[in-house]
């Protein structure tokens, strides 16, 4: 097991590097030159050099990345250029916003996924099977942005039951912050809930056929006890080392849904910068957001290795 | 299809006349397809849409951009059938015309994708060591990074304009068929037809090509179709940031933007273009599904 964890661990040195260069090249990808980007309306070319200093933009590409990445490592992440305020700072403000999010929509995604994955499983080829299946695929088509429109103009705009769009802390006044909340983790929530559908009920028909589930069923155990206490349990380690991969997935669906809902999240916060050519905050937001997902990866298949005996010795 | 399964060999039907007919891998898949009805509505509904795109200036009852004074946020009605936008320009027409550029993002980029992810697979499943090395750790690099996330980045530092759009989506959805060609290839290169065939003498160059390829093709299309799915999604999501195509030619992603003012007066804007997006991805993710079945060698 050792081997594998320091195999992975190995493997994670070059994929973060790959990862730096690559949210590092996105500037340079731009047309042009980065300065005169900066400059804005600024057309001196004494400024713009002064900037090219200050930015060493005026060194070699190479050492760039260099002086880039050794501020990384101590934590600086450069400055917004449109707030004037490092980038970190910007992060950990809004980074809890998103996590909240997150952490409703992830709820919504395993009480919906597990609940019909198992129902599925244990009713196979019956009608229920087909209609949690094909609520599945529509749930996975369905583009998130428009259900957020859809569910605004249901719940806010005809019934008037939600605020349409805003957010307040949970620490300011928590049921005002469920009510501006909800509605966008369940958005978020339904696009991962058919994934965790479909890979709840492979888990749970393969946990069904095992022996050790016929064993329990030719004790005599009741098929309830079978299914929630034997099955179950086994079925499960995959299915939430598999939801924690489906955090990419959550972050990409809060980018449009926070912008939906006027939510002050990482969303937004990425959505502003593109648009203000915002390029240090949109190199940090990335880079945080991918080692997070590159972490939760590891962790994932660690948990994997950890829950599934086989993989142990 | 999963990794290790080889091709199996054509089925053969003894027919009447008692003359063996062996059947080619492409008629047994459309005989498959044919037999599951999810697969073959999603197929015409794939078509329609492919229709209305094609045929846009022929069947949309009006200009997509011709404004109308006199007949701004109208209703569905007999004149209007999915009603009018904030400028009286029609839903319907927009809609139609709005398939262009939603099929054209959703095909062009994953061409783009296939065209580099396919041979690099190829090369880095084939040729393996630090090929296969760096290549994997670059692909491991960008599907680390959130789908959206990424494609956003790159259109907005391309620049706003639907080809850019995609462009950024096809390099983004690149590492998904990277990934896939090689595990394909791995596995079918330890594979006996390919030791056949290099024990004749064929180069390198001529198994991969010859050989491997036409072998690890089936679930690639496969994940072609389920990735137009994906692509059209991110179309819409980058036009509806005003990333993707550009006013005041239509697409469904920025339909719903301006939509999303207007929901309370004219709410008919935001339902019709959002409907298109939701079957056209729809049908590709049940076409990919059967697809998939259909081309698998171990189903019936």
């Amino acid at each position: 097991m050792l081997q594998l964890i320091g195999k992975r661990l190995a493997q994670l040195v070059p994929t973060l590097f790959f990862v730096s260069v690559l949210i590092f090249s996105l500037q340079h990808l731009l047309p042009g030159d980065p300065a005169l980007v900066m400059a804005g309306e600024e057309r001196d070319p004494v400024v713009i050099e002064q900037i090219r200093k200050q930015y060493g933009l005026d060194q070699p590409v190479p050492v760039q990345y260099v002086m880039w990445i050794g501020n990384v490592f101590t934590g600086d992440l450069g400055e917004s250029m449109r707030l004037k305020v490092p980038v970190s700072e910007l992060i950990v403000q809004k980074l809890p916003v998103t996590l909240q999010l997150a952490v409703m929509a992830m709820i919504v995604a395993l009480v919906l996924g597990v609940a019909a994955g198992v129902l599925s499983a244990v009713k196979k080829d019956s009608a229920w099977d087909y209609v949690i299946n094909v609520v599945g695929l529509a749930g996975i088509s369905t583009p998130n942005f428009w259900l957020g429109i859809m569910l605004i103009l249901l719940f806010a705009v005809n019934l008037g039951w939600l605020p349409a769009s805003g957010y307040v802390s949970p620490f300011e006044d928590l049921q005002r912050s469920l009510a501006t909340t909800i509605m966008p983790a369940f958005v978020l929530g339904t696009a991962i809930a058919g994934v965790i559908m479909r890979h709840t009920r492979s888990a749970m028909l393969q946990a069904l056929a095992s022996d050790y589930v016929r064993t329990a069923r030719a004790k005599g155990l009741s098929e309830r006890v079978v299914v929630w206490k034997h099955a179950m349990r086994n079925a499960l380690t995959p299915v939430i080392t598999l939801g924690a991969l489906e955090f990419g997935t959550l972050l990409s669906g809060a980018v449009l849904t926070e912008q939906i809902f006027s939510i002050p999240g990482f969303g937004k916060l990425i959505v502003d910068a593109v648009f203000n050519r915002d390029y240090a905050v949109v190199q940090g937001v990335v880079l945080v957001t991918a080692t997070t997902y590159i972490l939760l990866n590891l962790l994932a298949d660690l948990g994997y290795i950890l829950a599934n005996p086989r993989l142990r010795t | 299809m999963s990794a290790g399964t080889a091709p199996a060999p054509a089925r053969v039907h003894p027919p009447e006349d008692e003359t063996f007919v062996i059947e080619s891998p492409g008629r047994r898949a459309w005989r498959r397809l044919r037999r599951r009805p999810a697969a073959m509505a999603s197929l015409a509904v794939v078509l329609v849409i492919v229709a209305c795109a094609l045929l846009a200036p022929w069947i949309a009852p009006y200009d997509p951009t011709a404004q109308s004074w006199s007949a701004v946020r109208q209703a569905p009605s007999a004149a209007y059938w999915l009603g009018t936008d904030e400028v009286g320009r029609d839903v319907l027409s927009r809609v139609i015309w709005g398939a262009r550029a939603s099929l054209a993002a959703g095909v062009v980029s994953v061409l783009i994708a296939m065209a580099a992810g396919v041979p690099l697979g190829l090369l880095a499943g084939y040729v393996g060591g630090w090929t296969d090395a760096v290549l994997s750790r670059l692909t491991d690099a960008m599907l680390a990074i959130p789908f959206l996330i990424l494609a956003i980045a790159l259109a907005a530092f391309l620049g706003p304009n639907l080809t850019n759009a995609m462009i950024a989506i096809g390099v983004t959805a690149t590492p998904i068929f990277i990934r896939l060609t090689r595990g394909q290839v791995l596995a079918a290169r330890s594979e006996e037809w390919v030791e056949a065939a290099r024990a004749v003498g064929n180069p390198h160059w001529r198994i991969a090509l010859r050989h491997v390829l036409p072998n690890v093709l089936p679930p690639i299309l496969v994940q072609a179709t389920l990735t137009i799915a994906t692509a059209v999604i991110a179309e819409a999501s980058l036009s509806f940031l005003g990333l993707g195509q550009q006013p005041p030619m239509p697409s469904w992603g920025s339909m719903l933007n301006s939509a999303q003012r207007f929901l309370a007066q004219a709410p008919w804007m935001a339902i019709f273009p959002g409907m298109a997006i939701f079957l056209t991805v729809l049908a590709f993710n049940v076409l990919g599904d059967g697809l998939r079945d259909a081309l698998d060698p171990r189903s019936k």
